[in-house]
């Protein structure tokens, strides 16, 4: 349309030549380049927010966690997923600014003391967006003493894309995931539930 | 009867003791002004800091303002570092680490984060300089004669030999 328009204009004595001059095919490619990109980022950071929790059935990548003092798994103060193969993992998002979480506090106790003694289950506790000094009195509430941890720049919890607190996820022996629970537990039996099929 | 009480002498060893307990008020004093400064952080200077960092609980509140337990929480943990002498710089830096870079009301300028900051500049220009060129082509238009109504009066209503000659060349023409 251009060229005709252009064509006409040095044709026609009356209008003057038009000195349109068309974007560089450089800055075409460069324009449309930085427009799919930025689409290509919207894309991606929507599927992320969409996807919602990890899923039963997900395998979840290797991670490792730095316990609080006082609170570490058989003594070790770092605890790494991958060390954990052949046992049962309930992996419990929690806070202490969280009252949901108080909830469920006194059944996961419960159900600690009872897996501890078979050896087949590992608890462990991590803190999400919390204080130290809070969470210590938390865990010294509500008598827990399986192992304990922050949430360091909430890579796990990103790791599992949480929505919240309290969450608490299920791993079988090979790392599976096996059940997502959201929100507090309603009993002791429940987390019993849950636990008793993957020991056996 | 009347007694009469004996007026004490009044020695120059009294004037030192009365020296040395204005002394001892005056030391008092001024300590209960360096405890009154010592550094307890005033909920100014918290919020001064708490401002720039977000809630993580509750999406796009700053800290200063969210009346949230968790923010309550983050808020002590920033009075107790600044008294125990932490600079703004440092406090950030451990909520990044702790609680990762999305605590920041200004994102760091690094990796995908320059967009937030090239990119608004950028579009404004070239947005600009879109309108310019768009201006620029509707002001030599409206200069232009309409070539589909060449005849059109003048406004002071005088003809045009221009616009006779014109149509002269225009009926040749067909």
């Amino acid at each position: 349309m251009d060229l005709a328009m252009t064509e006409n204009s040095m044709n026609d004595p009356l209008v003057t030549p038009s000195r349109r001059r068309a974007v560089p095919l450089w800055a075409q490619v460069l324009i449309w380049g930085v427009l799919v990109g930025l689409l290509v980022i919207l894309a991606i950071t929507l599927n992320r927010s969409q996807q919602g929790t990890a899923q039963p059935g997900d395998h979840i990548r290797d991670f490792s966690m730095t316990m609080f003092t006082g609170y570490e798994l058989n003594g070790q103060s770092q605890v790494k997923l991958s060390d954990l193969r052949g046992k049962v993992v309930l992996l419990n998002f929690w806070a202490s600014w969280c009252k949901p979480c108080e909830q469920e506090a006194a059944d996961l106790r419960t159900a600690w003391q009872h897996y501890q003694p078979t050896g087949k289950v590992v608890f462990i506790g991590a803190d999400y967006v919390d204080t130290e000094p809070d969470a210590r009195a938390y865990l010294q509430k509500f008598g827990i003493t399986y192992a304990n941890g922050p949430d360091v720049g909430t890579q796990v919890s990103q790791l599992f894309r949480i929505q919240g607190v309290p969450e608490s996820y299920f791993l079988d022996q090979s790392g599976v995931l096996k059940y997502v629970q959201i929100g507090p537990f309603s009993s002791t039996d429940q987390i019993q539930s849950i636990i008793d099929p993957m020991i056996q | 009867m009347r007694i009469k009480t004996r007026k004490p002498p009044f020695h120059s060893s009294w004037y030192v003791v009365l020296a040395l307990g204005l002394g001892v008020l005056a030391a008092g004093l001024l300590s209960r002004d360096a405890v009154a400064q010592s550094p307890t952080p005033s909920d100014d200077q918290v919020n001064q800091i708490a401002h720039q960092l977000y809630c993580p609980v509750c999406e796009n509140t700053p800290l200063d303002v969210c009346p949230t337990e968790a923010c309550r929480q983050w808020r002590d943990l920033i009075r107790q570092q600044l008294s125990q002498g932490w600079s703004e710089a440092q406090i950030k830096q451990y909520f990044v680490q702790q609680y990762g870079a999305r605590v920041l009301a200004e994102p760091p300028a690094a990796g995908l984060n320059w967009l937030v900051y090239i990119l608004p500049p950028i579009i404004i220009l070239a947005g600009a300089f879109l309108l310019l060129r768009a201006m620029q082509s509707w002001t030599k238009l409206a200069h232009q004669p309409h070539p589909e109504n060449p005849a059109a009066p003048q406004p002071d209503g005088s003809s045009d030999e221009y616009v006779a000659r014109l149509e002269d060349e225009l009926k040749k023409r067909k």
